[in-house]
């Protein structure tokens, strides 16, 4: 069974549906109508419009991947160290709400963030302001959050979860104390989970269209928008293919930079 | 004391940040009135007009056999390709991971525009010739069992690498075939992963909206593209029907198995 022929399907759909269609990009992003060899399209990103686009996606991704950090590391300890965590009742707990469709949750947010919405009633019950999030960069980053914290929890705690009981025990036995334990110990050894967690919101947030679109009231571009206008508005596929490499260098740099601190341990399974 | 209940309350406050939509989507399912911002009494009628709205029950139909086969293609194609990557060299098995591994790390929008520009010339190259070809219900499931690849290939792996070969070894030598060898020796010990890896695939080609948004063409609308289009309009609060029942659904069964599983003496467990 262990023969060299087991490889082949995967092999052949890989390379037809994997590798090619990422040449395709390639070529669609370096050349222009006529087929002729060009950069333009590539520094199409330099244009005012493009540039704001891509700096705002870039801002507000590394906000919501630091929030989703902030939020997750804490939860990851509290997992491990509860009960709660043995058994698959975490990761069920957090694939959940996977079940009902991405979009649809998305939305539900709407409802509760709008101006006189649920939240809003809320808070104006109690005599606070109303609340002004919808349609902002905030919503924005506040949906990205939502979607992508799951991806942030589960390699964090899965890390954290393996960590040997007994080096733990060694660090307070030789005097270390809890917070000591943490920054020295835990969280070291944690390193390769934070960062498949922070690579695994922060592409999606760059390259989200769908949450923008939802939660910004269609007036907030993010790149992910520019690219998708190009390709389904019809304006320009190879404009279209030249952002998307743009966007790829900065994947494949926070790829790299994942797979030098992963040694597999991280991965969300 | 005070720790363990900030803990637990934090804990709490992360599952109704989680969760929080999804109970909305449920009460408004129940909604008398149409509009999603005002409570009209507790009424059934969306779940009744579900059954009677054809667009979202094909839609339905399609997300459904597009999650089943694309989910059962991958987990097929994806084991095989563990268990061959398993016994490679080092340097190959590495390549071949980091392939496997494009789908799950890529933006979504790049795997989905990527295979736009695949099909759309597939298209015009075979239209030279005569033949017809465009997006629809197949593209969308090559795109689905292509991204569904590296969620299986990465549960059956770790099972592969526990596994006993002295196990295998043994069976050939006693005088089973391989395949024979295979399927009562490896196969079993490997299924945990194989099965979680289904479950996985199915799961993700649910949810997904951006890939299917580009290569779905004119035709196929699964139920996330059927959402997408009708953002302008407003939501038909019959979808809020539906997730609500796919929910609770999904919720049962899981429940369920929780529930069987610790009914079975913990040796039988697999970790």
């Amino acid at each position: 069974m262990y023969r060299k022929s087991l490889s082949c399907p995967f092999l052949v759909w890989a390379s037809a549906f994997i590798i090619i269609p990422l040449l395709f990009i390639v070529y669609y992003g370096l050349t222009d109508k006529s087929g002729s060899f060009t950069l333009e399209n590539l520094m199409a990103i330099a244009t005012a419009e493009h540039s704001k686009a891509l700096f705002l996606s870039l801002g507000l991704s590394l906000l919501s991947t630091a929030i989703c950090l902030l939020l997750a590391y804490p939860l990851a300890l509290i997992l491990s160290e509860s009960r709660l965590g043995k058994s698959g009742f975490v990761i069920f707990l957090f694939v959940l709400p996977m079940w009902m469709n991405f979009l649809l949750r998305t939305l539900a947010w709407v409802v509760l963030l709008d101006t006189n919405g649920v939240l809003d009633t809320v808070l104006k019950f109690f005599g606070l302001h109303g609340l002004k999030i919808i349609n902002t960069p905030a919503a924005i980053v506040f949906g990205m959050v939502y979607d992508f914290l799951p991806f942030m929890i589960l390699p964090i705690y899965n890390v954290i979860s393996k960590i040997d009981v007994n080096v733990v025990n060694a660090a307070r036995d030789l005097g270390a104390n809890s917070f000591q334990t943490l920054y020295k110990v835990i969280f070291p050894l944690s390193i390769p989970g934070v960062v498949s967690g922070i690579t695994m919101v922060f592409v999606p947030s760059l390259t989200t269209f769908v949450i923008s679109t939802l939660l910004g009231g269609g007036k907030i571009l993010l790149i992910g928008n520019v690219i998708e206008q190009e390709f389904m508005k019809g304006t320009s596929w190879h404009v279209g293919s030249g952002l998307s490499l743009v966007l790829m260098l900065f994947i494949i740099v926070s790829m790299i930079l994942s797979s030098k601190y992963d040694n597999g341990e991280g991965n969300v399974l | 004391m005070i720790k363990k209940w900030s803990q637990r309350f934090y804990l709490f406050l992360i599952v109704l940040f989680l969760y929080a939509p999804i109970g909305t989507l449920m009460v408004l399912s129940f909604n008398n009135s149409r509009t999603s911002v005002k409570w009209g009494g507790f009424s059934l009628k969306w779940y009744q007009r579900l059954f009677e709205n054809d667009t979202i029950l094909a839609a339905l139909g399609n997300t459904l056999l597009i999650a089943v086969l694309s989910a059962a293609v991958a987990t097929l194609l994806g084991t095989s390709a563990a268990i061959a990557v398993h016994h490679m060299k080092k340097r190959r098995q590495s390549l071949c991971m980091s392939i496997v591994n494009i789908p799950m790390l890529n933006a979504e929008i790049v795997t989905g525009i990527a295979f736009m520009l695949l099909f759309i010339t597939v298209g015009n190259l075979l239209s030279v010739v005569g033949i017809h070809f465009e997006m629809g219900f197949g593209t969308v499931l090559i795109g689905h069992i292509t991204f569904n690849l590296p969620y299986v290939v990465l549960s059956v792996m770790p099972k592969l690498k526990q596994l006993n070969m002295s196990m295998y070894e043994a069976a050939l030598d006693l005088g089973a075939g391989e395949g024979q060898a295979f399927f009562r020796i490896v196969l079993p010990d490997i299924m945990p992963g194989v099965l979680s890896g289904f479950l996985l695939s199915f799961t993700m080609s649910l949810d997904d909206f951006v890939i299917t948004h580009f290569v779905k063409g004119l035709g196929a609308d699964t139920l996330s593209t059927l959402i997408y289009s009708e953002l302008r309009k407003g939501i038909k609060p019959e979808m809020y029907a539906l997730s609500t029942i796919m929910f609770l659904a999904v919720f049962l069964v899981l429940v369920f198995i929780n529930l069987k599983q610790r009914e079975l003496p913990a040796e039988n467990q697999r970790h």
